[in-house]
């Protein structure tokens, strides 16, 4: 039978437990608004991006030059995934979604026969796919975007990318993210970042109509391509990149929440058996006290 | 006067949003001054200064660091990676910010390492530049 001292003791710890999920989920409450923000910043510069380039990459399948961050490099056997995740846990399910997913997607790719190679951001990711499918891990970063997310923090990513692209060390690129809901959903999503989906953001007819405005370009239409191509990349690693901690704050709220109401169910009953079993000592030494008096008399 | 919308946005923020009557954009070929109804344009930007004009005044000059700007006769959109007042600016910080990156170009082993930052000094430089000449005429 567990003695009042150990329940006592029990209860102070599921307490003090209970004070630091409160106080983490305050936290990224806080955080949560902050990385909200940003993400609502940066929409326009994204959007406008989207805008010139559907505009310029419709027209783009009649130059001269393709582009190969547009069309591809004619080929799809070397398939890249870029796995976003966070540097931190005690954030629910966010980063078990995300490795699930990826996971999903190698088996889908290597069952066609594809090479799947791995570029990890985040701790997370990378230590549970360490595991499996350590062998395809070609890069990881950790500590992106502490203690606040920059474009260069993007960029840096999205250059690294390019350059493995421009050796030929893949064909095909999909990156893997959490795109940010609300505060309590967050939604797995993969896009294919390179080559460029054309499809996926053109012929909205009656728009596309309209933009078929004859555009002056200086210095070239080519040059121009050969600028904003790279940039929409990095722009894309950005939003995921702010999506993304955007989500983390979300579901690590979401998380400490629940946590911090389990906490308290348990308190609840810890005392409830202290008190009872407080109770019964009381009622025990009661009845050897009155049953020793009565024998005696 | 006609006036029409100029927005000047980075990827982290909308830096300039406003009905103006007209800007000079530093265009990879030498300024362009965008009027309302001009033609449809798209063009790389140098690093240089975005000048911005309501009623024949200067509203505000804004440093940006190359980028790229489309002209619809409606509006005017320049994407940039970073804008910066030029009335924020300080000649010393600004030298202390070359002298930094000479130093990194001094350190920088690998040859893209070496490759960007002498982009970013190009940019320091201009800055610099167009600070000082600006001074002169105000």
């Amino acid at each position: 039978m567990t003695t009042l001292k150990e329940l006592r003791d029990r209860r102070r710890s599921v307490q003090s437990t209970q004070k630091i999920t409160l106080a983490m989920k305050m936290v990224a409450g806080a955080k949560l608004r902050r990385a909200q923000d940003y993400v609502e910043a940066g929409r326009p510069y994204a959007r406008l991006m989207k805008e010139i380039l559907k505009d310029l990459a419709t027209k783009s399948q009649s130059l001269d030059c393709p582009q190969p961050l547009l069309v591809g490099t004619g080929k799809s056997d070397i398939h890249l995934l870029l796995v976003m995740t966070s540097d931190r846990g005690l954030c629910g399910s966010f980063n078990a979604s995300i490795v699930r997913q990826a996971r999903k997607l190698i088996v889908s790719l290597e069952g066609q026969g594809k090479i799947v190679k791995l570029l990890c951001v985040g701790r997370k990711g990378r230590e549970a796919l360490l595991r499996d499918y350590g062998h395809l891990i070609v890069e990881s970063f950790t500590d992106i975007g502490q203690p606040r997310l920059r474009f260069s923090d993007a960029q840096y990513v999205a250059d690294s990318l390019l350059k493995m692209y421009q050796d030929g060390l893949f064909d095909i690129c999909t990156i893997v993210y959490n795109h940010f809901k609300s505060a309590m959903t967050q939604e797995v999503m993969s896009e294919q970042l390179i080559p460029i989906r054309v499809e996926s953001f053109s012929l909205q007819s009656r728009e596309a109509e309209t933009m078929k405005a004859i555009y002056e370009y200086e210095p070239t239409e080519e040059t121009i391509l050969n600028q904003l191509l790279p940039q929409n990349i990095t722009v894309q690693v950005y939003n995921a990149l702010l999506e993304n901690a955007a989500s983390e704050q979300g579901a690590r709220m979401t998380a400490m929440d629940s946590a911090s109401r389990n906490a308290g169910e348990m308190i609840r009953k810890l005392t409830l058996t202290y008190n009872r079993t407080r109770q019964a000592h009381i009622t025990r030494e009661l009845i050897e006290i009155i049953s020793g008096a009565e024998a005696l008399s | 006067m006609a006036t029409f919308p100029f927005v000047l946005v980075s990827p982290e923020k909308v830096l300039f949003h406003q009905e103006v009557s007209m800007v000079v954009i530093p265009g990879m070929e030498g300024d362009i001054g965008i009027l309302p109804q001009h033609a449809p344009l798209l063009t790389l930007l140098r690093p240089g200064v975005i000048t911005v004009y309501e009623e024949e005044k200067i509203l505000v000059r804004i440093f940006v660091d190359g980028g790229f700007s489309e002209v619809t006769p409606e509006r005017c959109v320049a994407l940039v990676t970073e804008g910066v007042p030029l009335e924020s600016m300080d000649k010393s910080s600004l030298e202390i910010e070359i002298n930094n990156l000479l130093e990194d170009l001094a350190d920088s082993k690998t040859p893209e390492a070496r490759k960007q930052t002498d982009q970013n000094l190009e940019i320091a430089r201009a800055k610099l530049m167009e600070f000082i000449a600006h001074q002169k005429i105000d």
